[in-house]
């Protein structure tokens, strides 16, 4: 090692880590990025990005599927599933290379290896169970994400039973799944596969699919699920959970007490994530763990002077980009900018990017109620919407949340096509903090499916046009 | 990047304030923290402190200008090694609206601005700033609320929440972007300590009026005079008292106290104190008052629109006279607990800090009750103006020897007027009576004082 003193060491190249790092080097900081494994981090290698690029391919063999409604006739087709995974992971290879090159161009040092706190200001980097550097800074950055979480009797074999990581990787179509949890990334998976043929089971513990998203949100997207094909058990556990030779069978309870037993060729295991608190040196230091999640203030400090927290590995919500807005707000306020104002977590917008796909930002309609305020709520459904009905995507809905009082808006929760890269409208309304009357006032393109943002907005002031 | 410094709101009430002096020159380095300019707001000169790092790049309000608006760039600050040729200055000048009055220019200040604001528009064509006016939109912008004639800079929602809270946006000061009002600066300023929010929401609407606008006085020819300008402390006062007097019903009610058992402790107890420690009539006054208070709790309080807030603790502003003809209240916070040398060495200290203009906006701001004393000018008796948020204050004559009828007979003794002001939305005149007579009680047998 050249050099071994900074002004700040991010520990972790995820998407909260790296951008930390490059934010930090743009305001003057000397910086290193300790990492032990991938650059881009869960994200960029296990998570979202080769996901996305699964989940297009699934997409494409849905509309090789329905080719005739749009005049092709496709005979013969067949599927890859090799070549669907290949493609998938040089996705995550190229874009972990971009990556690196982010940081050697904003001239941030890059460490090979596993950090963990060493004293006051000073961090050990091990390699292959070797210390390889003792680096010092006087702000570390903590930025080791998470992992899926595991419960007493549900444990992954990496073989028959998977996390996220091997389901990502499949060497051949299971012909029945059974996916445990229906949070985002349960739900990905199953439309995944689903939408490639395997019978698909869903169990989820709580009473609905996408439990965080907003209640008619979750009803909708259940109906749709089931119109494909998935069988789905809600308020229902896993009792137990066994895999034998080539076969997973498994004891569900359901809340009435009723159980039942299923017989799938693969499970998934996504029951949420736990932090990476483990082999960091937080022993003996102020950081206090709770439940699996380093505990932070607003300004992502935690309890040991010098020694902060971002992203996956301090709690939900679990996303990149909140991970990296965090990080952003962590080195500004080391940089003593006084422009930086603690994470607002109801601007942060949520996607799931099943069939049809789920956006959302702020608040449900339920949690708005329980916070006290009246509201006005606006619904449009994709069937009044041209660009939907030419696309073929009749199917999904656009709610909006606003307080009857002040015309704040709350909540926005859409699902249907696209809307993963429709949400951001909303988002930035509620950033610069709009009323329903600028939404209101705002020129929407024709014909785009942008339009029914506006027309939730005007019904919830009974004034929408096309429905 | 160069980012421009703005005038501070040093308190809650600032809209405006002089730059009195500069501290720091051009091309001077400035670390966060530094002092870089002193400013007399409506009740004090404060230190201005740097907040960024970087060169004082230029100086856009000379020292001693008057009436600087909040939010004005007063100053340019670069980054290290930024020059000032790399800057737009006028693009970080723009965009402001308030155009920076130069010294002596102050009065009539209100009706000359949106004129001001109006000309560079005309003017464009032949100006190179062309592109910084005309990204200006002042005229296109409706009237602030405040209607001092400076674009404010709000999100909608943060508008429509002050709209609806009756907060002015002109003087509050927004943490977004650029120094935009958002919804938590509002939420903040409704937060904000009861007493304080129905004295601004009140100041808020006659401030218009009472603002400087200049009168016509007619001198007939011949007669010598002097102008001279209003210091901030001056406008504050005019503003503040005028509100106060024309929107408070005061009542006064008046009584006479004797004082020679009180004289005759203080001797005594003066005599016993340590060295430093000198009792004055009016620590008694105050501790007095502070007991009266907690007796008849109804009258500590304050009148806020729709409700009334009656406070725990006797806060009692104590009236100290600047020596440049100024005025400002240090309260005594919770003088109830405080025995009569604490409250000695308080006073003392909270009013030299006066005089040199040093407190902090806390000091003297608030406060349930408060105390004028004309004494020592050999006044007998007077009537006060309420201060709000005060319910009311009372004004303390001097001791003399008067005539007294005692079981019949003339005797002498030593008496003291004072007259209570009170607010009679909040204070009636019984209530008024009761704490006078609580008062009256603990000044003629000071022993019950020191219980």
């Amino acid at each position: 090692m050249v050099e071994t003193s900074f002004d700040l060491i991010v520990v972790g190249g995820g998407p909260g880590g790296y951008v930390a790092a490059i934010r930090a080097a743009q305001l003057g900081l000397k910086t290193a990025v300790v990492e032990r494994e991938h650059l881009g981090g869960i994200c960029l290698n296990w998570g979202c990005i080769p996901t996305k690029a699964l989940l297009r391919s699934a997409e494409v063999w849905h509309l090789i599927q329905h080719a005739d409604a749009f005049g092709f006739k496709v005979e013969g087709a067949s599927m890859d599933l090799a070549k669907i995974v290949d493609r998938s992971r040089k996705v995550a290879g190229q874009l972990s290379g971009g990556v690196k090159h982010l940081l050697k161009k904003n001239k941030v040092t890059v460490v090979d290896g596993q950090g963990a706190l060493a004293g006051k200001g000073k961090l050990s980097v091990t390699k292959d169970g070797k210390e390889v550097a003792t680096l010092s800074a006087p702000h570390i950055v903590l930025a080791t994400g998470a992992r899926a979480r595991t419960l007493p009797g549900l444990e992954p074999d990496g073989k028959l039973i998977w996390t996220y990581k091997e389901a990502m990787v499949p060497k051949e179509m299971p012909k029945s799944l059974l996916v445990i949890g229906s949070g985002a990334i349960g739900i990905e998976f199953a439309s995944f596969y689903r939408t490639l043929g395997v019978e698909v089971t869903v169990v989820e513990v709580m009473d609905r699919v996408l439990p965080v998203e907003d209640e008619e949100i979750s009803a909708f997207a259940r109906k749709q699920f089931e119109k494909q094909g998935m069988k789905i058990h809600t308020a229902t556990t896993v009792e137990k959970l066994e895999g034998r030779g080539d076969a997973v069978s498994a004891t569900l309870k359901a809340k009435d007490g009723k159980t039942a037993e299923l017989k799938v060729d693969r499970a998934i295991l996504a029951v949420g994530i736990t932090g990476n608190v483990e082999n960091l040196g937080l022993e003996g230091t102020g950081v206090k763990v709770d439940r699996g999640h380093v505990q932070i203030d607003g300004w992502c400090r935690t309890g040991e002077p010098g020694v902060y927290a971002i992203g996956d590995l301090v709690g939900p919500p679990w996303l990149a980009h909140k991970a990296s807005h965090e990080g952003v707000i962590c080195v500004e306020k080391i940089a003593g900018r006084n422009d930086v104002h603690p994470l607002n977590l109801g601007n942060i917008p949520g996607c799931t990017y099943c069939m049809p796909q789920v956006a959302s930002v702020g608040l449900t309609e339920a949690r708005a109620k329980e916070a006290g305020h009246e509201v006005k709520v606006g619904r449009f459904p994709f069937i009044g919407n041209g660009k939907a009905i030419a696309l073929g995507e009749a199917e999904g809905m656009v709610k909006t949340v606003f307080d009857a009082k002040t015309g704040e808006l709350l909540g926005a929760h859409m699902i249907g096509a696209e809307v993963t890269e429709l949400i951001q409208g909303y988002v930035t309304a509620k950033t610069l903090e709009t009323t329903e009357a600028e939404l209101m006032e705002t020129i929407f393109p024709h014909p785009t499916l942008s339009e029914m943002m506006h027309e939730s907005v005007l019904d919830a002031y009974g004034r929408v046009i096309h429905f | 990047m160069a980012i421009p410094i703005l005038m501070p709101a040093l308190s809650p009430t600032m809209t405006e304030g002089k730059l009195s002096a500069w501290l720091m020159k051009e091309g001077d380095t400035i670390s966060a923290g530094d002092v870089m300019a002193e400013i007399e707001t409506d009740k004090a000169t404060m230190e201005f402190e740097a907040v960024d790092e970087g060169v004082l790049g230029k100086i856009l309000v000379s020292e001693g200008t008057e009436g600087v608006a909040v939010n004005t760039p007063i100053a340019i600050l670069l980054e290290e090694g930024e020059s000032l040729d790399d800057v737009d200055l006028e693009a970080l000048k723009g965009g402001q609206g308030a155009p920076v009055v130069p010294p002596g220019a102050a009065e009539g200040k209100d009706e000359s601005k949106p004129a001001e604001d109006a000309k560079p528009q005309t003017e464009v064509p032949e100006k190179p700033a062309a592109k910084a006016a005309a990204a200006t939109p002042a005229a296109a912008e409706p009237a602030p609320a405040g209607g001092s004639g400076k674009r404010v800079f709000a999100s909608p929602l943060a508008r429509r929440l002050a709209k609806q809270a009756g907060i002015d946006l002109a003087a509050m000061k927004g943490s977004g972007p650029h120094g935009r009002i958002v919804k938590r600066d509002v939420e903040g300023a409704e937060a904000a300590p009861q007493a304080a929010k129905p004295a601004a929401a009140q100041a808020a609407a006659p401030a218009a009026a009472a603002a400087p606008a200049a009168t016509e006085i007619h001198i007939p020819e011949g007669v010598g005079y002097d102008e001279l300008p209003l210091s901030s402390m001056r406008k504050t006062i005019a503003r503040r008292l005028t509100e106060a007097k024309s929107t408070i019903p005061h009542i006064y009610l008046t009584i006479d106290v004797e004082l020679d058992a009180l004289l005759a402790l203080r001797k005594e107890l003066n005599a016993k104190a340590p060295e430093g420690v000198k009792l004055s009539v009016n620590d008694f006054v105050i501790r007095a008052t502070a007991l009266a208070l907690k007796r008849v709790p109804d009258a500590n309080a304050s009148f806020a629109g729709d409700r009334i807030i009656r406070y725990h603790n006797a806060d009692i502003g104590v009236a100290v006279a600047l020596p440049d003809n100024g005025l400002i209240t240090p309260i005594v916070f919770k003088a109830e607990t405080k025995g009569l040398a604490a409250i000695s060495e308080e006073v003392k200290e909270k009013a030299g800090r006066a005089r040199e203009r040093k407190l902090k906006p806390e000091e003297y701001m608030g406060g349930g009750f408060a105390i004028s004393n004309l004494g020592m000018y050999g006044i007998k008796d007077f009537a006060a103006v309420v201060n709000p948020p005060h319910g009311g204050i009372l004004a303390v004559g001097m001791g003399e020897q008067r005539p007294v009828v005692k079981d019949g007979a003339l005797a002498v003794a030593t008496v003291m007027s004072v007259t209570l002001s009170s607010d009679h939305r909040v204070v009636d005149g019984a209530l008024g009576a009761q704490l006078l007579a609580a008062f009256k009680g603990f000044i003629e047998d000071p022993v019950t004082m020191m219980l």
